[in-house]
């Protein structure tokens, strides 16, 4: 059995990342480093209105003053913000109409993921806003959503054709100088995606986009912004892959969502960003803010992610309960391998009276690789009745990785009823020997059993996505040690 | 700003202090505690007292705790006091063995230093540091060394006496050694007490170790206890704390397990201004086992900060922790457990629970139930809940015909029950059952003696049935 394991252990480290491949389309880049020329020439480049000029130039000065967050339980080599390329977009020769328009290397590239444009439109009914390296190449069943007077498109086209709504709610969630890498993404933030589901609207399809970082030594800072008006729903999801580099490459995004009364969004991740390979070099670095925002009553906002993939994952995805009945939810598995490091959790800032949040999370970590959850759950004086469930589970493979467990709990309200537990555990020798002992392979034992402890949060994914993280799951453990 | 600037000046009255009693401070040290006086005051200087740009001190604010001008006693008092006189500190049918810490100075009358027959020596850390040297010597380098604030610095560099208790081997110290740390000052006093147990191997100690103030004049206590347990020893260590609201404690026990030991420590705040308690547990070898237990009942603007971290650095270990709390009107309670397993701690069983009730809107608690585990082979939970009495529970007890409060205190008395039902020296939880009844009833507040002889009969609680609602 031990030998087994070792060769399974041998399996699965020699494994590699299956997405790594580079696409060669000529690059537009802006010249590297940051400075206010280089905020300038992103700005211009995308034909912004002034106010978000102003806007990325005074995020820049606030970064300037910030210093990078050190309290996450991280360790990683300094990132040298003056090596970085902050702007790259493929040459972009005319608006497309149809698949035939879009260059030919770009369809490839989708097809070796997996998740080729047409296949997507034919078989699951997605629409998929597929931003390649910052800049949005095609957008799918744009018609249909536009009958609904959905808008979703990539963040610039908004900025065109939408500026006051993107000036209305831009930053209302996340403000520019929230945090370090808040701040960054505001300054130089290139692309992303924006959805704007109008009054009492049910979005009929499940909208999502894929990020990819292409070039090398591109920093991706997309930018996100959900608002689903009064009484609309809207499930979200983003998807994530990098080719495969020996440098580390920064991704550091903003992600905002504002929920009006009785409005509901759920945003799911798939998160599978290229970790590095087994002796930790390379890797994406993903420092991302995710904040959402419950403004009217009976609003809700659910963060479902599966986290596989990055080097260094530093992600809070939030909720900010402040409409009365509003609900707040996050649910997230979080894999580690090798030397991958995350220190993922969640907030939940309860304001408004009787507002409810749940945080189930699920850590598995094998390898050498350490896996953190830090979360917050807040109670204010005003917010009556509160209610918070938090629950994060640790599943520690082998005897050379951690699995911490950080939570905060800060209540002012007497009439708040704060839960929080937390188990750390292995795959028990029992449920293993259970299987085998049924004739399953140790492999698939371990697929099954990690499948089983995650499935309270895949159960929450949209149909297409819990297929894929199953399969992101079992390539990201296949073997590790029971 | 003001507070910030009274925090210096309380810095620097202490730098020139240290200038001007250094003689006297250093009176009965070694030349090698004296140099590590003089390293430790510097790093005091450089790091300053602890504050919100720590992680660990971000919920416990002491600026006002320093803001107020503190006098710093450095003479030993010079007339034979009748310790009896001050301390009638009883417990019924419980016989200790009976020391105290009168405003930091060593008290007993058994004297300073006394060997009893069965080989256990009990005496001040001023004499200890004359009889045994080494130990005093390698406890002032070990906090030298891992001074983790500002705070255990300052208490390395000033610290003149506190308890010193050694066990030899195989020896089982039957009756309860009782510590009184009392302070009863006219003006505002600053004090550093500095404590050594170390308890040999197979050998048994148990120990009662009460903070009391006699008045109310405010005061800052800042206590360092390291408890070193042999091969195989047992400890049961209660603390028990009832200070005036003006004061504040600031005491950091560090244990350290040999293998085989088995560790109690139980920790009861029912009264004080700002009480901060730094547990740390080093497992060090294997088959320890350690139980730690809080209970924590404040109200008024009082402030109680427990924070324990439990580090297991070898295999098949068991640790426990329980603490809980209740905080009324504007008070605070904060926690911060930390479970740290070692790569090497294989089949480590650890539990954390962290239980508290909020009875207003003005009072606050902050928990932090911490897991940092790097052993694949274990078992770890923790568990904290912030909520308040039970809605359903109160109507079944009223709907029985108790009255309201009566229901409340009930809920709030069982509540507090599994705490103190911990305790395995029953006249020990016995006197705690009472005086926690007392508290949650309100009627128990420093008197003019000591709060453990608090002369007040025990009221039976009586469940007045309103007949005229029947």
């Amino acid at each position: 059995m031990e030998n087994d394991q070792n060769n399974l252990l041998d399996h699965i480290t020699q494994s590699e990342y299956k997405y790594g491949f580079v696409t060669d389309i000529e690059m537009e880049t802006a010249p590297k480093g940051l400075n206010e020329d280089v905020i300038r020439f992103i700005s211009a480049r995308k034909k912004e209105p002034e106010f978000l000029l102003e806007m990325r130039l005074k995020a820049y000065h606030d970064w300037l003053r910030m210093s990078e967050p050190r309290w996450a339980h991280l360790s990683y080599q300094p990132v040298d913000y003056q090596d970085i390329y902050y702007y790259a977009a493929p040459k972009k020769k005319q608006e497309l109409q149809s698949l035939e328009e879009v260059d030919p290397e770009l369809l490839k590239t989708f097809e070796k993921l997996g998740i080729s444009l047409e296949e997507q439109k034919r078989l699951t009914g997605v629409a998929v806003d597929a931003v390649f390296d910052s800049v949005s190449v095609k957008t799918t069943f744009s018609e249909i959503l536009e009958k609904l007077g959905i808008i979703f498109c990539s963040f610039s086209e908004a900025v065109q054709r939408h500026p006051d709504l993107v000036r209305q709610y831009i930053g209302s969630v996340v403000p520019p100088n929230d945090n370090f890498f808040a701040a960054l993404n505001t300054a130089v933030f290139s692309d992303g995606s924006f959805c704007y589901i109008p009054k009492g609207v049910r979005c009929p399809i499940e909208l999502s986009t894929y990020f990819r970082i292409n070039a090398a030594k591109t920093g991706q800072f997309e930018r996100t912004l959900i608002i689903a008006d009064e009484g609309s729903y809207v499930s979200y999801m983003e998807g994530c892959t990098a080719p495969m580099r020996d440098e580390n490459q920064l991704h550091a995004a903003v992600v905002e969502i504002i929920a009006m009364k009785d409005a509901a969004v759920k945003y799911s991740t798939v998160q599978n960003w290229y970790p590095g390979d087994k002796e930790g070099r390379g890797g994406i670095y993903n420092f991302v803010t995710k904040r959402g925002m419950c403004r009217g009553s009976h609003s809700r906002i659910s963060w479902t992610q599966v986290e596989t993939g990055s080097a260094i994952t530093w992600k809070y995805p939030s909720v900010i309960l402040m409409g009365d009945h509003s609900t707040g939810e996050f649910y997230s598995v979080a894999v580690t391998n090798h030397h991958q490091q995350a220190d993922t959790g969640t907030k939940m800032i309860h304001i408004g009276s009787n507002t409810r949040s749940t945080i189930v999370s699920k850590g598995i970590s094998a390898g050498k690789s350490n896996n953190s959850y830090r979360g917050l759950v807040k109670i204010i004086k005003r917010a009556q009745n509160a209610r918070n469930y938090s629950q994060c589970d640790s599943l520690l493979l082998g005897d050379q990785c951690g699995a911490h467990t950080f939570p905060y709990i800060n209540v002012e309200n007497k009439s708040a009823i704060v839960e929080h537990e937390a188990t750390t555990s292995k795959i028990s020798d029992d449920q293993l020997f259970y299987c085998r002992q049924r004739g399953i392979s140790i492999e698939n034992a371990i697929g099954l059993i990690v499948n089983g402890y995650a499935k309270e949060v895949l159960r929450h994914l949209p149909m297409e996505f819990a297929v894929e993280a199953q399969k992101f799951l079992s390539i990201s453990l296949e073997g590790s040690v029971g | 700003m003001e507070p910030i600037l009274k925090a210096l000046t309380l810095k620097e009255q202490l730098a020139e202090q240290f200038r001007v009693h250094r003689d006297i401070i250093c009176r009965n040290d070694t030349p090698f505690i004296s140099q590590a006086r003089e390293r430790s005051f510097h790093r005091f200087l450089e790091m300053g007292f602890p504050g919100d740009h720590m992680e660990r001190w971000r919920n416990t604010d002491l600026k006002r705790a320093l803001s107020v001008d503190y006098d710093l006693d450095v003479e030993a008092p010079a007339s034979k006091m009748d310790v009896s006189g001050i301390l009638r500190c009883n417990i019924p049918h419980f016989n200790t063995f009976l020391v105290s810490l009168y405003n930091g100075w060593y008290l007993s009358e058994n004297g300073a230093w006394i060997t009893r027959p069965d080989g256990i020596v009990i005496g001040s850390m001023a004499m200890a540091a004359k009889q045994y040297p080494h130990l005093v010597e390698e406890s002032f380098d070990r906090i030298e060394k891992t001074s983790r604030n500002g705070l255990e610095a300052l208490n390395n560099a000033l610290a003149q006496d506190g308890i010193f208790i050694y066990v030899p081997d195989n020896v089982n110290a039957g009756q309860t050694i009782q510590l009184v740390s009392m302070v009863d000052y006219t003006r505002n006093l600053f004090l550093q007490n500095r404590n050594l147990l170390v308890v040999g191997k197979n050998s048994r100690l148990t120990l009662v170790h009460c903070d009391d103030s006699l008045n109310h004049q405010p005061s800052f206590t800042n206590t360092i206890t390291e408890v070193f347990l042999g091969e195989g020893a047992v400890i049961d260590h209660y603390k028990l704390q009832n200070i005036n609201d003006k004061s504040t404690v600031i005491n950091t026990t560090l244990f350290h397990q040999a293998s085989n030991s088995r560790l109690s420590t139980h920790g009861t705040v029912l009264n004080g201004g700002l009480i901060r308690n730094d547990i740390y547990v080093d497992i060090d070898g294997e088959n320890c086992m350690a139980d730690i237990f809080g209970l924590y009942l404040v109200d008024k603007d009082q402030h109680v900060d427990n924070q324990v971290q439990v580090n297991h650095f070898q295999p098949n270990s068991v640790s426990n922790q329980l603490f809980k709390g209740i905080a009324d009107d504007r008070a605070r309670a904060v926690f911060n457990g930390y479970i740290h397993v070692h790569r090497n701690a294989q089949k480590t069983i650890a539990y954390q629970s962290n239980k508290n009730i909020l009875l207003t809107d003005k009072a606050t608690v902050n928990t932090k139930p911490f897991l940092e585990i790097y052993a694949d082979d274990v078992k770890c939970s923790h568990g904290a809940t912030v909520g308040q009495l039970d809605e359903e529970a109160l109507f079944y007890i009223r709907s029985r015909g108790i009255s309201y409060d009566n229901a409340r205190l009930l809920l709030m008395y069982a509540f507090a029950a599994e705490v103190i039902n911990k305790i395995t020296i029953e006249p020990l939880r016995l006197r705690m059952d009472d005086l926690v009844k007392k508290r949650l009833r309100g009627e128990l507040s420093i008197c003019d003696q000591c709060v453990l002889n608090c002369s007040a009969k025990e009221n039976t609680v009586s469940f007045d049935i309103d007949m005229s609602k029947i």
